[in-house]
């Protein structure tokens, strides 16, 4: 979106429960700053990201989503991360196939105890994405804010 | 190979292995031929036929015929084994209401592929030799079978029959014959030119779900996109979004399942290549995660449904 | 008559063009498509587009209306209509046959407006048949592709394209195109001989429709075949979808975030959830919605419209059809032996 003429991306940040989503209160509570652009969504486990969920916050306006999990090893449920890493690493292929930006979708491991990292993170996400502008490839007209 | 499959037809359901009979039937042309069951020897003399337009994968059909009681005889092409193997893995078909007679394959001819290269009104003609002829309203024609082979055929990964009670013909081998040169090709473009080369391909699309109703990977009761409480069946694609969002996720939700038989392709009334999104999966599966394909055996687990913990991190667009 | 040489024919198109938006089938790939002209593009030499030509009067989706929530109020904002007048030119004789069968239907009272517009500010230019294929029946409901309806008929006669007004609106696009010249009766007579020739030959021209009738409803509707006929339908909707006659449609609503639009999209009744209301007993197997499709083109819209079928043999699905299951092959099964 555009903030008095400035593109302003929107973010949005699936992150899991068990590590990111407390990395991200760690972050807030040790008053390190990340941009506001930043929405995130929690999710039982990077495991339980439907690559649908990906494509409806594009569909919804997103200029970049990022998934946020447990290191591997470290899953809460074991293995939930493991599998998630493979279905990203062909999703985000297949977009990039499709002509998308590869810039725009991002996996990072960030643990609980891990809030500089989250911030340090989402930082660059963001950087990243200003400087690549607006999604336009993955976007649906029709809910543009008017 | 006609007169084989109507006698072995007529054999199993005569002996009592088979109570039906799932084959092709006749149609008004010479290529409209249709799957349907048989039940009886009359109307297998009647109307079975194989020709080199059976292009049709039967093995999707065998998920509901297998659970009707009974035991059903089906002739599978080499491809449609690899669906049919996949099917029995995800324990979608019951192997013990099947009778498998599987069918050496030349390639299948494709009509679309001929009518492109300018023969039209096709009414009859002779398709068993190298050349094929044909008969139209506007004299008759000639055409090299190689030629007129569907593009999946021209393209086989494998002339081999994975699973089978019974074989007609010889058994086939696999074999590589650059099935991912065009995927190649695309992902040698730029992001500009790929963009822009599968909107021109995804605005074709017309939501007929053929690609999905035809496909045996395609096993799920009711689809996500036809499930009004889901958010996302839209019959309205009002925005190029909706294309992208439906060819995405089916193509994703059959990776690391999909045998690429190419029915998506063949069925789709636009001529969108589906089946490149198939292969980009299937190339990348392969190049990331060692060499797998779907229904080739009985045992191991598909990619998708198994990890190693050294498996590599999605690469990142900014890192290069 | 009017005539003009083919190698003008591309200034011919510009000149349509220049006075309004002009539509013809132009190649897209493997197939045609109706596109809206742009200078240098040429018209397809196929038989027939992908396709029908209902999409320019009856499109896939149509925004009727938005409503806007503020609070407690509900502003309803209806969308704007068909305002411009637009040429359709290259229509085939079945097209034009199917836009009187969708006429019955969408202007019959109560009037659909969003249709009416798009039909009254068209002019459509019909271009007579050059190489009918095998799929083709339409001589059996009585069309004549050497001579199809419309504002304008067309003609390629070899080097000239031969133009004949039909109606009022016809006339006055032929009068507004000075670069046509008089003449062309003789190359069009003989046109027509050999479009004749070819579809005197024609498979599918012996197709009967004896007992396809209101009369015979009850006799067609529990006929055993139907379980057979369906039993290998996917239940997709390319017969649906690529049909020039079929007009089901939905309506669906889109949450933007911002606004609710209200849109109406084409339907097919092979699909599980079509009609599905909240009492949820639709028609439940693929036996039933296989049965509608073809009850309703062959005996429920001619029981209702003085004998006219719901099908006009554009051999559209014949060859789109998955598993070439089709009209032909539901007539020739219900139509033999039941009488």
């Amino acid at each position: 979106m555009q903030v008095n003429g400035q593109f302003q991306p929107t973010i949005v940040a699936f992150c899991c429960n068990w590590c990111s989503y407390a990395g991200a209160d760690l972050s807030g509570t040790n008053r390190l700053q990340y941009p506001a652009n930043v929405k995130i969504i929690r999710i039982p486990c990077s495991c339980r990201l439907n690559p649908m969920f990906i494509l409806r916050a594009f569909q919804r306006g997103a200029d970049g989503v990022i998934l946020c999990g447990c290191h591997p090893g470290d899953c809460h449920y074991t293995s939930g991360n493991y599998f998630a890493r493979r279905r990203m690493t062909l999703l985000f292929n297949m977009l990039e196939f499709l002509g998308i930006e590869r810039e725009r979708t991002r996996v990072e491991w960030v643990s609980a105890a891990e809030g500089a990292k989250f911030a340090a993170t989402m930082n660059d996400f963001v950087a990243t994405i200003t400087r690549l502008g607006e999604n336009k490839r993955l976007e649906d007209l029709r809910c543009k804010s008017k | 190979m006609q007169e084989q499959v109507r006698a072995k037809a007529k054999a199993l359901l005569e002996s009592g292995v088979c109570d039906r009979i799932l084959a092709w039937k006749t149609g008004e042309f010479f290529y409209d031929v249709t799957p349907a069951v048989f039940t009886s020897v009359e109307e297998i003399d009647r109307d079975l036929v194989y020709n080199a337009f059976c292009g049709a994968n039967l093995s999707k059909y065998l998920i509901a015929e297998s659970r009707k009681g009974g035991k059903v005889g089906a002739f599978l092409k080499p491809c449609d084994t690899y669906s049919f193997q996949q099917l029995l893995k995800e324990h979608r078909i019951r192997r013990e209401n099947t009778y498998i007679v599987g069918v050496a394959c030349e390639g299948m001819a494709d009509i679309e592929t001929i009518r492109a290269a300018g023969i039209k009104g096709v009414t009859g003609g002779d398709f068993t030799g190298e050349t094929l002829t044909f008969e139209t309203l506007y004299g008759a024609k000639t055409m090299a079978r190689a030629e007129a082979l569907a593009e999946r055929c021209k393209f086989c990964k494998s002339k081999k029959l994975v699973i089978f009670d019974e074989l007609l013909g010889e058994q086939g081998e696999e074999q590589d014959v650059g099935r991912f040169d065009e995927v190649k090709r695309l992902e040698a473009m730029s992001d500009e030119e790929r963009f822009a080369f599968w909107q021109q391909e995804l605005s074709k699309c017309i939501r007929c779900n053929a690609c999905r109703n035809v496909c045996p990977a395609c096993s799920c009761e009711k689809c996500v996109f036809d499930n009004p409480n889901s958010g996302v069946e839209n019959k309205a694609a009002a925005s190029s979004f909706e294309e992208q969002l439906f060819h995405i996720i089916r193509a994703f939700h059959v990776a690391g399942r999909c045998t690429d038989c190419g029915e998506c392709s063949r069925v789709c009334p636009q001529h969108i290549p589906l089946h490149l999104l198939n292969r980009k999966f299937i190339k990348d599966i392969n190049e990331i995660y060692g060499p797998y394909q779907a229904g080739a055996d009985a045992d191991t687990r598909p990619p998708l449904l198994t990890y190693e913990t050294g498996d590599p991190e999605p690469r990142r667009g900014d890192a290069g | 008559m009017k005539q003009i040489a083919i190698s003008q024919l591309g200034q011919l198109l510009d000149a349509m063009a220049a006075r309004q938006t002009l539509y013809l089938p132009v190649d897209q790939g493997k197939t045609a498509q109706f596109n809206r002209y742009e200078s240098g593009m040429e018209l397809s030499k196929q038989l027939n587009t992908s396709r029908s030509a209902k999409d320019l009067f009856f499109p896939q989706v149509e925004h009727l209306a938005d409503f806007q929530v503020e609070g407690t109020s509900i502003t309803v904002k209806p969308r704007q209509q068909q305002e411009e007048d637009f040429i359709l030119f290259g229509v085939r004789a079945c097209d034009a046959k199917s836009f009187e069968i969708l006429d019955r239907v969408f202007l019959a009272e109560p009037q659909d407006t969003f249709y009416a517009a798009r039909r009254s500010h068209a002019t459509v230019v019909t271009l007579a048949c050059g190489a009918p294929e095998e799929t083709c029946f339409c001589t059996v409901f009585g069309i004549d592709p050497a001579d199809p309806a419309g504002d304008v008929t067309a003609w390629l006669t070899g080097e000239k394209l031969c133009m004949r007004a039909n109606t009022k609106k016809g006339e006055k696009l032929l009068a507004a195109l000075p670069l046509l010249e008089d003449g062309g009766e003789q190359a069009v007579v003989a046109a027509q001989a050999a479009i004749h020739a070819v579809t005197d030959k024609l498979p599918l021209k012996t197709l009967d429709l004896t007992g396809f009738d209101g009369e015979h409803l009850m006799e067609k509707f529990n006929s055993p075949h139907w379980a057979q006929l369906s039993e290998s339908c996917l239940g997709c909707g390319s017969c649906t979808f690529v049909c020039p006659t079929c007009q089901c449609y939905d309506i669906k609503d889109f949450n933007t975030g911002s606004e609710i639009q209200r849109l109406r999209c084409w339907d097919s009744c092979m699909y599980s959830d079509f009609t599905m209301m909240a009492h949820g007993t639709n028609r439940p197997t693929q036996l039933e919605r296989f049965r509608q499709r073809f009850m309703h083109k062959l005996v429920y819209f001619p029981a209702n419209n003085e004998g006219i079928y719901g099908c006009v043999g554009c051999g559209r699905c014949l060859k789109k059809c998955p598993i070439s299951m089709n009209i032909v092959k539901v007539i020739k099964t219900l139509g033999e032996g039941e009488r």
